[in-house]
């Protein structure tokens, strides 16, 4: 390996990419050329820091300094100012909502990574996804080494089980048990599969591990094999994902070539395989056993459990499926010890947990953080809180099976059993920030509207009972609602969890319960009073031009498509005929003024 | 085969066929299968259903039921320009919807449809890992995000004239 003085990141995510980061890379690397230092600096392009909001993200090591919003223009100042005179670049090196506080020097001591522990995110960011050695740089590849050489298969599952892992990809189920129940049973072939289906239409951490450490999942599901003794692994991954596909194809191709995967790895005779399958689009998908019916090239329709995978899965045979972000945990707990791991998080939940922190909050992006930090200190010290001096609400957590966190409960400590016991669930990690301007019946509506699209439609309680309630909530936002309807909504969740074959319908009434347990008040408004204070639902908002504001021009009645708005261009203020008004928002849209307001 | 396949018709069946005939023998290769004749002739009409049903031998009614079953796979042709607006919580939160309204009255159709010169479809998407930027649309491999109603029409004019 060359050695170079220095390293130039360049976020190539999704969201840094579509802000140009790959001409930021081709014109860094012409311009070292240009100055006669391709030698010394190299440029790599890694994946998402998880500080997409202030991207394109740059960050230069050995110094491990970070850059913000870096455009084409900034790239020779970067070389000339810090690669080459050694000064850093404070302009760039301030988030927006700290360009008041102190500047950071380090991307560790901004307040967004302060708070935060990575486990499962070790290498995303800091290292090159498509180049192995990187990744062996940083003990890749180590725990597979030790287990192969050191373990047998019986201790790796004692590790994992001492380390407490759960599953993270909604369930929390213990990760040791279920490799138990598969090393356990006597057969020739047996499976190991990553649900990388990502279907919580919220969160993209596992997308994040995919691009951005895909070793880390060949090296865990290589231990998994071992563990359980299966020599063949199949990995689901979202079809909509096309860059993830693309990196661990590189990355299995190379884990071949370094003998890590294929015949006889690290000379030991153990053998393993992985292969990628392609999802189509549905979410019931990331059911374990519809899943596994996909990847046998069928319907992803569930089938009723028992048999567990465990048991009979894959093709009938034995058959473990982990999450990605549980398996990125893998290698760290083998490499370091179950126990070491456990030291981290609550009595029940060990370890981290990735969330996708989005909506209305000022830092978005990836957060992981030890499990027993609070909501607060995620929405405000690792978030910085709420954009435009809005009140908060609520967050929502476990995206359609999940449910909502008011205030009163932000200092609630995150873990498995406590965001049950709130009515939500871990899900996951996508968490939605919603401040004063959020609607909490439509919100509720978002995701049933999401679930009765997404039900396979193989029983009745599910496929009819949600699209019931989804027919409640649109009566209830368009005005026409009445107060026996909460009550009917409550009942058809009872009957919908209790009647449904899988997860996905067992748990698509809690978005529902849960906003009518914390904001019932919102409810009774839409109901009784026939408004939405947040003026979100259209039919049951007002329009309004302030007199103040309005310009006279005359655009508003221009377009307005029922011609309810009245004045004298030029002369007299305009004004709404709420009566005729068809609430269709061309007006609110036509002002350049920002008159027209919905009330 | 029907007369009216052209030449390059021709040739997208034959390269079907030789990736189905790669593929015959790796267990449960009916999606991925499926998917590459997507990528071929951007979408899936009956005869290339019934082609993947002769060539990995298995009834139509079975592809059929797969081809309907994922969101994915569809039935009709597409933009030349598909345009994919998040409906991702996140972007929900932030007023995807209403970017959403804007291209359908832009264009003049609806999620899920064509405009009658194929240029355009528009497709309601789940959230494509960019929340944070927020509210996000793609039009082929572009990514548009932290997007205004107001920026929209200025982006289609762009493709428009493309
Ligand atoms: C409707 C539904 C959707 C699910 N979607 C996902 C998903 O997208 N990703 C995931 O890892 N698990 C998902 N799960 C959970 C899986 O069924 C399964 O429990 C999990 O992949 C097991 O891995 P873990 O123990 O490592 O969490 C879903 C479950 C249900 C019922
Ligand atoms: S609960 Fe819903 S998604 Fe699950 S099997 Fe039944 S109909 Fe299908
Ligand atoms: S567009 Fe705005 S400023 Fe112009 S008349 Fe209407 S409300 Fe007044
Ligand atoms: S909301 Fe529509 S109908 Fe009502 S005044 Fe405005 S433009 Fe006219
Ligand atoms: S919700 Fe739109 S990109 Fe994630």
């Amino acid at each position: 390996m060359e050695i170079f003085r220095a390293h130039v990141l360049v976020c190539t995510g999704t969201d840094c990419a579509a802000s140009n980061s790959v001409e930021i890379i081709n014109t860094f690397n012409g311009s070292l050329i240009k100055h006669n230092l391709e030698k010394e600096i190299k440029v790599i392009r890694t994946d998402c820091f998880g500080a997409c909001e202030d991207g394109p993200v740059v960050v230069v090591y050995p110094e491990g300094v970070t850059y913000y919003r870096v455009s084409l223009k900034d790239v020779e100042d970067i070389i000339t100012e810090h690669l080459i005179n050694g000064r850093f670049l404070s302009r760039l090196m301030v988030k927006r909502s700290e360009a008041e506080a102190e500047l950071p020097v380090n991307v560790e001591e901004t307040s967004f990574f302060k708070k935060q522990r990575r486990i499962a995110l070790r290498n995303c960011g800091l290292i090159d996804p498509e180049n192995i050695e990187e990744y062996i740089a940083r003990d890749g590849y180590q725990g597979l080494a030790k287990a192969l050489t050191t373990m047998k298969p019986a201790d790796v599952i004692n590790e994992v089980k001492i380390s407490g892992l759960r599953g993270r990809g909604g369930g929390g189920f213990p990760t040791g048990n279920k490799w138990d129940f598969a090393a356990k049973q006597v057969n020739e072939t047996k499976y190991v599969c990553c649900n990388a289906d990502e279907g919580d239409p919220g969160a993209f951490m596992d997308r994040s591990i995919l691009e951005g450490d895909p070793h880390s999942l060949i090296e865990a599901m290589a231990l998994a094999a071992y563990a359980i003794g299966s020599k063949t692994g199949y990995v689901y991954v979202r079809a909509e994902y096309p860059t993830a596909v693309k990196r661990l194809k590189i990355a299995i191709a190379q884990a071949k070539e370094y003998g890590l995967l294929g015949q006889n790895i690290l000379g030991t005779g153990f053998e393993f395989d992985m292969e990628i399958r392609l999802g189509a689009g549905a979410f019931v998908c990331g059911e374990e056993t519809a899943l596994l019916r996909s990847i046998e090239g069928k319907r992803g329709m569930p089938t009723p459990r028992p048999p567990f995978p465990a048991i009979k899965g894959l093709f009938g045979k034995p058959t473990i499926l982990n999450n990605v972000e549980t398996y990125a945990n893998i290698p760290v707990i083998v490499h370091s010890g179950g126990a070491e791991f456990a030291k981290i998080g609550t009595d029940k939940s060990k370890g981290t947990k990735v969330f996708a922190l989005g909506g209305k909050v000022n830092n978005v992006g990836l957060v992981e953080i030890p499990m027993g930090t609070t909501v607060r200190e995620i929405v405000y010290d690792i978030g910085g809180g709420i954009p435009n001096d809005k009140a908060f609400k609520a967050v929502q957590t476990g995206g359609p099976s999940g449910g909502c966190i008011p205030a009163n409960h932000l200092d609630t400590p995150i873990d498995y059993d406590n965001l049950i016991a709130l009515g939500s669930m871990m899900g996951s990690g996508g968490m939605i920030v919603m401040d004063e301007d959020t609607c909490m019946v439509d919100i509720a509506k978002f995701f049933l509207e999401f679930t009765v699209e997404e039900s396979c439609g193989k029983c009745a309680p599910c496929r009819i009972g949600t699209k019931r309630m989804l027919e409640i909530l649109e009566k209830i936002t368009s005005g026409k609602g009445e107060l026996s309807d909460l009550d009917d909504l409550e009942r058809l969740a009872v009957a919908i969890k209790a009647g449904s074959l899988c997860g996905l319908g067992q748990t698509a009434p809690n978005p529902v319960l849960s906003t009518l347990h914390y904001f019932k008040n919102e409810y009774i408004s839409h109901v009784v009073d026939k408004k939405c204070e947040c003026g979100v639902c259209k039919a049951l908002t007002n329009f309004f031009i302030i007199a103040d504001k309005c310009r006279k021009c005359g655009l508003c009645a221009k377009k307005c498509p029922v011609g309810c708005i009245s004045g004298e261009v030029g002369k007299t203020v305009f004004e709404i005929d709420p009566a005729k008004c068809i609430k269709c928002g061309a007006c609110e849209e036509a002002c350049k003024f920002s008159a027209v307001i919905r009330k | 085969m029907p007369s009216h396949v052209t030449e390059t018709q021709k040739e997208k069946f034959d390269k079907l066929d030789s990736f189905i005939c790669q593929n015959k023998e790796n267990p449960g290769s009916l999606i991925a299968v499926l998917q590459e004749a997507q990528n071929i002739f951007g979408y899936l009409p009956l005869e290339v259903q019934k082609k993947v049903a002769t060539g990995l031998n298995i009834p139509v009614a079975e592809v059929y039921g797969v081809v309907t079953f994922y969101s994915f796979f569809t039935l009709e042709p597409k933009g030349e320009y598909e345009i994919s607006v998040c409906l991702g919580t996140a972007c929900y939160v932030k007023g995807s919807n209403l970017i959403l309204d804007k291209i359908e009255k832009i264009l003049g159709i609806k999620a899920g449809q064509c405009t009658d010169d194929g240029k355009f479809s528009i497709n309601a998407c789940r959230c494509i890992g960019a929340c944070g930027l927020a509210p996000v649309i793609t039009i082929n491999q572009d990514v548009y995000g932290r997007l205004e109603p107001d920026e929209i029409p200025d982006i289609l004019r762009k493709y428009r004239e493309a």
